[in-house]
């Protein structure tokens, strides 16, 4: 499904189905240097069962145009209004990492219609080292190789994603490759910068009342399972989901969990 | 801290893809023997069937045994997915039966193993797939035949029978300056020896049965994706490949390209390969090709480090007309061999004998312990003399089409002690010419 926003295209899959604006929606928002399709095995599931979907590709990602925006704020703002576009008035916003942080931001500025969060391999602040910084923007295909390895905790994950037979490590660090190949803008680096330099979690986390989920990962070295504290004690309606063999890249790790434990998030906070 | 970094080669061999078994703590990878797997609910079958979730339903899609050959294969070329069916033949169909159909043209090799040229130049043309064939070294060649409905450009990275070492990195860039795929048979080279991915391909096919069954054991293949090809900006380019980038009405209306940025070439494959073509691999024999795999890194070793030593016998040997190896400097890819495979050039290999097809048939009838079968890639080594078997009913005029004397030699060196090799050898050419 496209829309055109600030005069560029903005993607969103839909889950296989037809987007009805008048079922629930479910918003699945990637991560850095990522695009809709890490979010499959979540969202093909959700929209055959009750909801509409739309797993975005942030701008100058994946298929929609335009530059990388360069702060969350503006990213929670740009969805903001693909939602308005899309006639959605009842979502649940689901963020992964970098998405984590839009999720909560665009809840905080949008209250009335997100009636649940679910932050996903999230961080606050979610620092990012110089190094990696640097890295990103001068030697961008290493800090793909040295993302890629720190976000799995296994070189065999079961069952595999999106299917059997497929290698998650190469599939993630290829998907980071392409999206470096189909836009030279230096996305890794803007995305990264946007992590670091967002400071309004903790008064964005105060401000959201409806049910919120932080879904973490105990092997997880890019956002450690303990740096989602200082958010999940400030949020009024908050729980918390550690997955044990888990790392960063949860969806594709551990599908199933994840999927479930989403699904029976969602279905009760619409409740 | 030190930079992070991959699992190397030996230990993505032993491990990529498997765990011990969660229900039994098994630490080899146990074989799946089950045609079927039990769903847990009623949504839970929906959601597999509808690809929701990850799983096993009938072992002609997956099951979990080959699931894990098919990603350590991927793992070791570096790609995102493998499909593991019933040969190297099943793969090569597989390959082409994926991307193009009635109409569509093939732009090949014409060093091609005789079953691939075989599959492509009758079988694929009945069902309407056309193929060119041209000299791998001729660059100019790919590039002036590629055709308006060309869908896939494909060659051996070591070609039959002379070993022409496939340019990979140039010829994958004339199929991507026309928004095409390279697809590799990487049988001769393995992933130990050449990891075609980094040099541009974007799909690689194994006969498993070979190198990385290691053993003579079973028959298989294996399709990997790299995952590097943009199939949907060529779609938008070329129009090609509407079969990843439009809905699939075989399929719910997915569409491939969507459900995968990556890899909608493995999820085609599969879902619509391996459920409808049906060549699908036997567990028994993915847990065989998985044993092999263990030990590819210490095999492929001893396999280049035995056909040095029999290819600097037999080059020096008088009663030997010629030894096409790319490591011998009169090799027309010699340089290039250097560059691409510096770690040896397998253990596949032709050499003339001199004389006439008696000769040949009095060499391979007095060694001991070569092996005198068609195949290539096993622990043991195998010999075949092509004018008195695959091309006995060829003229000897015209054999040389095919590039091949009365005297041509196709041996695959094993892991026997290079000695008892060399003096098996020895034999044969003693007895070959005996009565020359």
């Amino acid at each position: 499904m496209e829309f055109t926003i600030n005069g560029q295209r903005a993607y969103a899959y839909t889950g296989g189905k037809t987007f009805d604006p008048a079922l629930p929606t479910a918003v699945f928002i990637h991560g850095a240097q990522n695009d809709h399709s890490v979010w499959i095995l979540q969202t093909r599931y959700f929209a055959h069962h009750g909801f509409s979907v739309l797993a975005i590709d942030l701008p100058g990602h994946g298929r929609s145009g335009g530059e990388p925006l360069t702060s969350v704020e503006a990213m929670a703002d740009w969805l903001n209004e693909l939602l308005d576009k899309a006639g959605v008035s009842r979502t649940i916003l689901i963020g992964h990492s970098m998405g984590s942080l839009i999720a909560l931001e665009a809840a905080s500025r949008s209250p009335a219609r997100v009636q649940g969060v679910a932050l996903v391999g999230t961080a606050y602040p979610m620092n990012v080292s110089p190094s990696l910084l640097d890295t990103s923007r001068d030697r961008e295909s290493l800090a793909i190789d040295w993302v890629n390895i720190w976000s799995h905790s296994t070189i065999a994950a079961k069952p595999s994603a999106p299917g059997p037979g497929f290698w998650i490590h190469g599939g993630n660090q290829r998907l980071m490759q392409r999206i470096a190949r189909r836009n030279p803008a230096k996305v890794f680096h803007t995305d990264f910068s946007a992590c670091n330099e967002y400071r309004k979690g903790e008064q964005a986390a105060a401000s959201v009342d409806c049910p919120a989920l932080f879904l973490l990962g105990r092997r997880d070295m890019m956002t450690p399972a303990k740096s989602a504290a200082s958010l999940s004690s400030i949020m009024k309606n908050a729980r918390t989901v550690t997955l044990q063999h888990c790392g960063h890249a949860l969806m594709a790790e551990q599908p199933d969990q994840v999927l479930d434990t989403l699904f029976s998030f969602a279905s009760g906070a619409l409740k | 801290m030190s930079d992070p970094r991959y699992p190397g080669f030996d230990t993505l061999s032993l491990h990529a893809g498997g765990a011990p078994d969660p229900a039994t703590g098994a630490r080899a990878t146990p074989i799946y023997l089950s045609t079927s797997f039990v769903f847990r609910d009623s949504d839970h079958a929906a959601s597999l069937f509808n690809m929701e979730r990850s799983g096993h339903v009938y072992s002609r899609i997956s099951n979990p045994t080959n699931a894990v050959l098919e990603e350590r294969i991927a793992a070791l070329e570096g790609g995102v997915a493998g499909i593991a069916v019933a040969s190297g033949q099943a793969a090569l169909h597989l390959g082409l039966a994926t991307i193009a159909g009635a109409g569509s043209h093939v732009l090949a090799s014409r060093a091609l193993y005789g079953g691939s040229q075989n599959l492509l130049a009758y079988t694929m043309k009945r069902f309407g797939i056309e193929t060119t064939f041209i000299d791998p070294r001729d660059l100019d060649a790919w590039r002036a035949n590629i055709r308006p409905n060309t869908k896939v450009l494909f060659a051996e990275t070591l070609g039959n029978p002379g070993l022409d070492v496939l340019d990979i990195d140039s010829v994958a860039a004339i199929a991507h300056e026309h928004h095409l795929p390279l697809m590799v048979d990487s049988t001769f080279t393995t992933p130990y020896l050449l990891k075609p991915f980094e040099h541009g391909a974007d799909l690689i096919f194994h006969s498993a049965t070979k190198f990385l069954c290691g053993h003579g054991t079973a028959v298989g293949g294996l399709m990997v994706d790299g995952g590097t090809f943009d199939w949907q900006l060529a779609y938008e380019k070329t129009g090609h490949f509407a079969e990843l980038c439009e809905p699939y009405e075989g399929f719910h209306g997915m569409v491939f390209s969507e459900e995968s940025t990556v890899a909608p070439f493995a999820l085609r494959a599969r879902r619509e390969g391996l459920r409808d073509f049906g060549a699908v691999m036997s567990p028994h024999n993915a847990f065989t090709i998985l044993q092999g795999i263990e030990t590819l890194s210490l095999r492929m070793e001893k396999h280049v480090a035995n056909t040095r030593k029999v290819v600097q016998f037999l080059a020096s040997h008088p009663a030997v007309e010629s030894v096409s190896y790319p490591e011998l400097p009169e090799h027309p890819d010699h340089e290039l061999a250097k560059r691409l495979l510096p770690k040896g050039c397998g253990a596949v290999f032709s050499f003339a004998l001199k004389g006439d097809r008696a000769a040949g048939r009095r060499f391979v009838e007095s060694l001991q312990v070569f092996s005198h079968l068609a195949n290539v890639g096993d622990a043991k080594s195998l010999v075949i003399h092509p004018a008195s078997t695959t091309h006995f009913r060829v003229p000897t005029e015209q054999l040389s089409a095919s590039g091949i004397t009365e005297g041509t030699m196709r041996l695959s060196v094993g892991l026997e002690d290079a000695d008892d090799l060399i003096d098996d050898l020895k034999r044969g050419l003693k007895a070959a010419q005996k009565d020359a």
